[in-house]
């Protein structure tokens, strides 16, 4: 049975993966900023075939709660093979590209916080010489764009410190997944214009993720074909580029 | 300047742009709309056919986001969900745990707040009524941000006027609900011939008493001699002991549940009068004893148009539309036969035509549609006007014999005929959120006007 620790968990994306792993009878513990939405997971989860479902309101900025965090989890369900890093805002670019102190701060929940997270969880996963992280990285941090490279950027870390911690902890056995999503179709882009095939389901996001933790990939795009055309926009020349409005 | 999407119902007929927003938890107030003024409607998963799940130049509540289990005790089999819950989702839950819907309408498909805001039916409205029959208590959110926990007992008003009462009344966060008992996934089945209408009345009477499940297709593409055959059908739950000499092969609990969809909307629709006669004709063949006995899983016996994903674009791109209505029992088989007399005679007539008596169970919505008598449901490919005056002619003997249209498959009827089916309307429309419209309340809430 896999115990799995999910960070951001009330995130719809989470969420999905979550009840995946709930249908499969494994245990979970759930962190997420607000009680009330966290308890209406876990209830969910619960319902749907968790053998054991434990939560904690978790600020993920609070860097001195993170090594907490890893214990309760730990001691709740007897033990931890699997962690789902999560958490995350949509930026707001127009606000972040002038005002120094929000930038850093979206920089600190989409960046920062993970690379901390990322470094517990290595450690008491490479201690024990097996399990997984999976990090919810995103399209964006593949090219700063002028559209969300605030958000982008915390994403680039992110990416880059996942792929340097998948190469060391390789050797003992760990499995580091990084997730780059597309477009969701989620409560938070509800107002965004869709249609077209760009955008993803949650449910159909989850299955990609839990199968590429399964089998340990290294990076899984999901839906698949934002690969190619990541691809694309990576070798884009910069002069091109520039030009733009991507 | 509002980002907008386009939204349709299951006829396809309307494609309206709106405004969406999105419901990340039901413990929030209701979003805003961009606008100050803006009206919502709550949008489930889209499956009322005509226009009563939409609200044209205002915003949609993506209701099927709220789509959490609370509880379910398995023991008692009472089930507290949000109201975007599929059936479909609920069904994988229960029945391995010895449970099953108390109604269940055509499709999996729907959403638990659509089931009650529809107040929908199955082939079981002789002996257990319609679905708000079996809620137990549903909380509803106000747009001033109040929430109402309403129940037969606790707010009876307001819990009224939310049963049937096409989301206009508030949002419901979530909805409890008593399920049945039931020993396997598994179907009794019978399905027997009937060569004319009075055949059908007598198999109802008779099968009433015995048979929790009843439903006819029926032949409405030929006038005369064939006019008003069909086949019956009767069923019950599969006992805990089955007799495994009467088991298929291949059918088993665990059936793999599959589904093709139609991969593309055609440019016509594939319904037409001459696929239809062929169509009916086999159909009316397909079995070769006039009585045919079987056990099948749940899916195929309640859900047959499920196997076959957004089969709504067959009609093609001008849609369909669906009629139903229900007259009451005094003039039901004279009424039945002018009906159909009318469609095979307008030459368009019906793929899917649908013919059940409704049994005594009260309906507890102020708008539910079911009431005793006979339902007849029908679906037409859109052909513009010479639909639009087969359709008034329905409507004027539907009328005539004091009967109604249901709601959720309505795209069209009037605000005359509409107040006339549903008395209790204006006490209705007390109880309906000031914040909340749609485009069927729209039109059928309006004085009516000489004509209609």
């Amino acid at each position: 049975m896999n115990k799995v620790l999910i960070i951001g968990a009330t995130s719809a994306i989470a969420e999905a993966c979550a009840r995946v792993w709930a249908q499969r009878g494994d245990r979970v513990f759930l962190a997420a900023r607000s009680q009330a939405p966290l308890q209406s997971v876990a209830d969910d989860l619960r319902t749907r075939g968790a053998a054991f479902v434990g939560h904690k309101v978790f600020d993920a900025t609070a860097f001195d709660q993170h090594a907490a965090l890893l214990a309760d989890a730990t001691q709740a369900m007897g033990g931890l093979d699997t962690v789902l890093i999560a958490h995350g805002t949509l930026s707001d670019q127009d606000r972040a590209q002038k005002d120094v102190p929000y930038a850093l701060r979206e920089i600190e929940v989409n960046g920062t916080s993970v690379v901390a997270l990322m470094t517990l969880a290595g450690e008491q996963l490479g201690q024990q010489g097996k399990g997984c992280i999976g990090v919810i990285s995103s399209v964006a941090g593949d090219r700063g764009r002028q559209s969300n490279y605030v958000y982008g950027s915390a994403k680039a870390l992110v990416s880059a410190f996942a792929s340097g911690l998948r190469q060391r902890l390789h050797k003992v056995g760990v499995s580091v997944v990084t997730i780059k999503p597309g477009f969701v179709d989620t409560p938070m882009t509800a107002h965004l214009p869709k249609g077209g095939p760009l955008w993803a389901k949650p449910d159909q996001v989850a299955r990609d993720i839990v199968g590429g933790m399964d089998k340990g990939r290294s990076v899984v795009y999901t839906p698949g074909f934002w690969r190619l055309i990541m691809l694309i926009i990576k070798h884009i020349p910069e002069f091109v580029f520039v030009k733009l409005k991507l | 300047m509002v980002a907008k999407q386009v939204f349709q119902s299951w006829g396809r007929v309307v494609r309206e742009p709106h405004e969406a927003l999105g419901l990340s938890s039901r413990h929030l107030p209701l979003p805003q709309p961009a606008e100050p003024g803006t009206t919502v409607l709550p949008y489930g998963n889209g499956r009322s056919y005509g226009d009563s799940n939409l609200n044209p130049g205002g915003a949609l509540l993506l209701g099927a986001q709220l789509d959490r289990f609370i509880s379910f005790d398995a023991a008692t089999g009472v089930l507290r969900c949000e109201g975007g819950v599929l059936l479909h989702t609920v069904l994988k839950l229960i029945v391995p745990q010895g449970w099953f819907l108390p109604v269940t309408p055509g499709t999996q498909f729907v959403t638990v707040g659509g089931a009650i805001a529809n107040d929908v039916h199955g082939k079981n409205h002789h002996v257990a009524g319609s679905f708000g029959n079996h809620v137990r208590c549903l909380e509803l959110l106000r747009s001033d941000g109040t929430r109402r926990v309403c129940s037969p007992t606790e707010q009876a008003d307001w819990f009224a006027a939310t049963i049937g009462g096409l989301g206009l009344t508030g949002l419901i966060t979530w909805a409890e609900i008593q399920l049945k008992r039931v020993a396997n996934p598994f179907v009794d089945s019978e399905s027997i011939r009937f060569r004319c209408l009075e055949e059908f009345f007598e198999l109802s009477a008779a099968s009433e008493r015995d048979f929790e499940y009843t439903v006819s297709w029926i032949d409405c593409a030929f006038e005369g001699k064939r006019l008003g055959r069909g086949l019956f059908n009767r069923a019950n739950h599969a006992p805990a002991v089955i007799d495994t000499s009467r088991v298929p092969p291949g059918l088993s609990a665990t059936v793999a549940e599959s589904a093709r969809r139609v991969p593309l909307t055609p440019p016509l629709s594939l319904i037409n009068t001459l696929s239809l006669k062929s169509f009916n004709t086999l159909y009316f063949h397909k079995q070769r004893h006039d009585v045919e006995r079987s056990l099948a899983h749940y899916r195929p016996f309640f859900y047959p148009l499920d196997a076959l994903l957004e089969w709504n674009r067959i009609y093609g791109p001008k849609g369909f539309y669906q009629y139903q209505s229900v007259v009451p029992p005094e003039r039901a088989l004279d009424t039945t036969r002018r009906m159909l007399q009318a469609i095979a005679h307008s030459g368009m007539g019906s793929f899917l035509a649908v013919l059940k008596q409704f049994g005594e169970p009260p309906s507890r919505g102020m708008l539910s549609f079911p009431q005793p008598g006979t339902t007849l449901a029908l679906d037409f490919p859109n052909q513009g006007p010479r639909l639009m005056r087969l359709f008034d002619e329905l409507d004027r003997i539907v009328l005539q014999a004091g009967g109604r249209l249901y709601p959720a498959k309505d795209g069209r009827i009037g605000a005359a005929h509409f107040q006339a089916g549903h008395p209790q309307w204006q006490a209705f429309s007390e109880f309906v959120d000031p914040r909340f419209s749609s485009a069927f309340w729209r039109r059928v809430s309006a004085r009516p006007t000489e004509n209609t």
